[in-house]
């Protein structure tokens, strides 16, 4: 076990702890049951970690990373990102701290099926408040980051799913954000294409980047340098590994 | 996300979705088209109506004495009873108000009657026949284009000579020329001494095809009894030498007439403000009318793009939501989606203007209806296609603004 403070309800995290939760829990009220998505998650992840979090299908995974992407608020517990309390924002405060924080990979790419890949890419800058012109150049370094360098005017239906996810990941380094999120990033790729991304993983990791990742594949999670384990929404296992 | 910004990717959307943005445009589209089609045809009937018809009906600083007044739209059958009972104008009455005037006037008789004039085997049917005296050219500014028109002396003598209006003189002798030649009038013999100037048409009625004679030639009898005129026409120098005159010539029929103080005339003077209350009347009825039509289509066009809309943000709630988990604010994605409403309608708009600006060209070119571009209905039509825009939007970019992002990246 790696715990390195025994946090409590009033205390700060350490400097460089960038994602804290404390006792999280998150219920949905389905009227008929409430389901207890999570009962209680505490994780401390330092910068520059690289994270797997694996565990059974409904056991959480989905549901922690949508609160530590801030997508979600918890029903109780304290998130802590960046020694900012987060867990009690409001909505456009949670959209600015997307925006600046947090670097979303999906399963599913979720990316705009008319633009083409720089404007994929320029999109959170948009929000940012970023000029056009700032934008198309950060927008190229970042495609060239995942190796897209010559790929930028081609739209999503004209790349392959390795390529798609390679754009998806620029998108989420673009805003140069604290902490990258993936949840299932292969979920959709087939096992080259896998370690492909796998590889862009590992590089930007070696570059500094701290980073999140959800899946239920051991060869993935194989990766990652430590395994936190969900089981019924509760942590399980937390374990460093070689990598 | 600047203002810009939303409206680049509105109109990338639009473009993008060609169809569907040409239809949610269509209600804009008539309702700016017919605003502006309708408020061109109520200006142009206007301005024709003070500029054109008025003159050349009454000629200008002008009045008719009358038994009736000329232009008599929807009078109930009593009034008109009760004018046929009036008595009519006579010679000794016209004379009579001109010995009595003391402003400076020209005047004129006038009587009229429709007739067919014939030279040799031709004939012109259905000619406005008109018997005047020599200033009624000047009165109705008829200027002559061949010959000349007839004088006081040949009027007082009742000599039996013409002035054609252009179509007759056509008609009757194509390219020949027609001064001196023998025509004749309900049968009457004449001599052609002149032909006015085209006078081209008026709402559609031709203004060519006419005939004057001397008031006091033989064909007065094809047109009224011995001694009676339609009317005495008095152009003064201006509008308020007009008025005098029209109080002096009020004051001497009511005194010919021995008219008690509370009867009233039973005689009119005639002058243009009633044609021109008449249209002002129409234009105002096209005014009531036509507001309705672009206010229904408006609402129809703004129903239209509110449901677009509303699809769209159904269609793209995954978009919403990934730009959501990207950053975007309520505020951004709000802005958004007005844009795009307020772009839909403001093209539909822009085309609404182009082809209320065409239409206005068609009616000008196909019919009689004179028409003519009013410069605030293209503004208001900007304003108020932009207005239906934002207005359409607002509850499908609050609802699109408020969708939760993890809902909406696992919609389907
Ligand atoms: N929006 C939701 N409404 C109701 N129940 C949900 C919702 N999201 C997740 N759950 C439930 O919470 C539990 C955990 O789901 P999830 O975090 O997606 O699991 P995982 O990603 O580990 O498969 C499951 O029982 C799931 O059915
Ligand atoms: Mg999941």
């Amino acid at each position: 076990m790696s715990t390195v403070q025994q946090f409590r309800t009033g205390d700060t995290p350490l400097p460089d702890v960038i994602i804290l939760t404390h006792k999280l829990t998150r219920e949905y009220d389905m009227g008929s049951e409430l389901v207890r998505a999570l009962r209680g998650v505490s994780v401390q992840i330092r910068q520059n970690e690289y994270v797997a979090v694996m565990g059974p299908s409904g056991s959480g995974k989905s549901t922690l990373m949508n609160l530590v992407g801030c997508l979600d608020t918890p029903t109780s517990g304290e998130y802590w990102l960046n020694g900012q309390k987060v867990s009690d924002l409001a909505d456009d405060e949670l959209a600015r701290i997307r925006n600046k924080e947090i670097g979303f990979v999906f399963q599913t790419f979720n990316l705009l099926p008319r633009a083409d890949a720089l404007h994929n890419v320029e999109l959170p800058l948009i929000y940012a408040g970023i000029s056009a012109h700032q934008r198309r150049e950060r927008a190229a370094q970042a495609l060239q980051r995942v190796g897209l360098g010559d790929r930028m005017d081609h739209r999503p239906n004209e790349l392959s799913g390795g390529q798609r996810q390679r754009v998806a990941i620029a998108r989420a380094l673009v805003n140069e954000p604290s902490i990258l999120l993936a949840d299932e990033p292969t979920g959709n790729l087939d096992s080259t294409t896998s370690t492909e991304i796998m590889g862009v993983f590992a590089e930007l990791h070696r570059q500094g980047q701290t980073v999140v990742m959800v899946t239920h594949e051991h060869d993935i999670a194989a990766n990652a340098a430590r395994v936190i384990t969900l089981h019924d929404g509760l942590v399980a296992t937390d374990q460093r590994q070689a990598a | 996300m600047r203002a810009f910004e939303a409206f680049h990717l509105a109109i990338q959307t639009i473009r993008a979705q060609k169809l569907k943005s040409g239809f949610s445009l269509l209600g804009v589209f008539v309702g700016v088209s017919s605003l502006i089609g309708s408020c061109s045809i109520a200006n142009g009937v206007n301005r024709y109506m003070t500029e054109k018809f008025a003159q050349t009906i009454f000629g200008v600083n002008t009045f008719q004495l009358r038994r009736r007044p000329i232009f008599t739209p929807n009078v109930p059958d009593s009034v008109w009873r009760a004018w046929q009972r009036r008595p009519r104008i006579r010679f000794s009455d016209a004379d009579a108000v001109e010995a009595g005037l003391s402003v400076p006037v020209i005047t004129a008789w006038q009587s009229s009657d429709n007739v067919t004039v014939s030279f040799g085997n031709k004939e012109a049917r259905d000619i406005e026949l008109t018997t005047a005296s020599e200033r009624y050219f000047d009165i109705k500014n008829l200027r002559i284009a061949t010959g000349r028109a007839f004088t006081g002396e040949e009027n007082r003598s009742g000599t039996p000579v013409a002035v054609l209006g252009e179509a007759v003189a056509k008609r009757l002798f194509t390219d020949r020329p027609p001064i001196g030649r023998n025509v004749r009038i309900g049968g009457i013999p004449y001599r052609v001494i002149g032909v006015v100037e085209h006078q081209g048409s008026l709402m559609g009625f031709p203004l060519d095809r006419f005939v004057v004679v001397p008031a006091l030639s033989p064909a007065q009898n094809l047109v009224n009894p011995p001694g009676i005129v339609d009317a005495f026409l008095v152009k003064a120098n201006s509008e308020g030498e007009m008025r005098e005159a029209m109080a002096e010539a009020e004051g001497i029929m009511r005194s010919r007439r021995h008219l008690r103080p509370q009867q009233d005339n039973n005689f009119v003077l005639d002058t243009s403000e009633g044609v021109q209350r008449f249209w002002a009347g129409i234009s105002r009825i096209i005014m009531i009318v036509m507001p309705g039509i672009v206010i229904v289509s408006l609402v129809i066009g703004g129903i239209v793009i509110m449901n677009i809309m509303l699809m769209a943000v159904a269609e793209r709630t995954r978009e919403i939501g990934l730009r959501k988990s990207l950053g975007a604010r309520r505020r951004d994605v709000l802005q958004q989606f007005l844009a795009e409403s307020t772009a839909i309608a403001t093209v539909g708009a822009a085309f609404g203007i182009v082809a209320g600006i065409g239409l206005t060209v068609l009616i000008n070119a196909l019919s009689p209806l004179p028409a003519s571009i009013s410069p605030s209905s293209v503004i208001a039509g900007v304003i108020m296609g932009a207005g239906v825009g934002v207005v359409a939007g607002v509850y499908p970019a609050t609802r699109a603004a408020r969708l939760d992002p993890i809902t909406a990246l696992r919609q389907e």
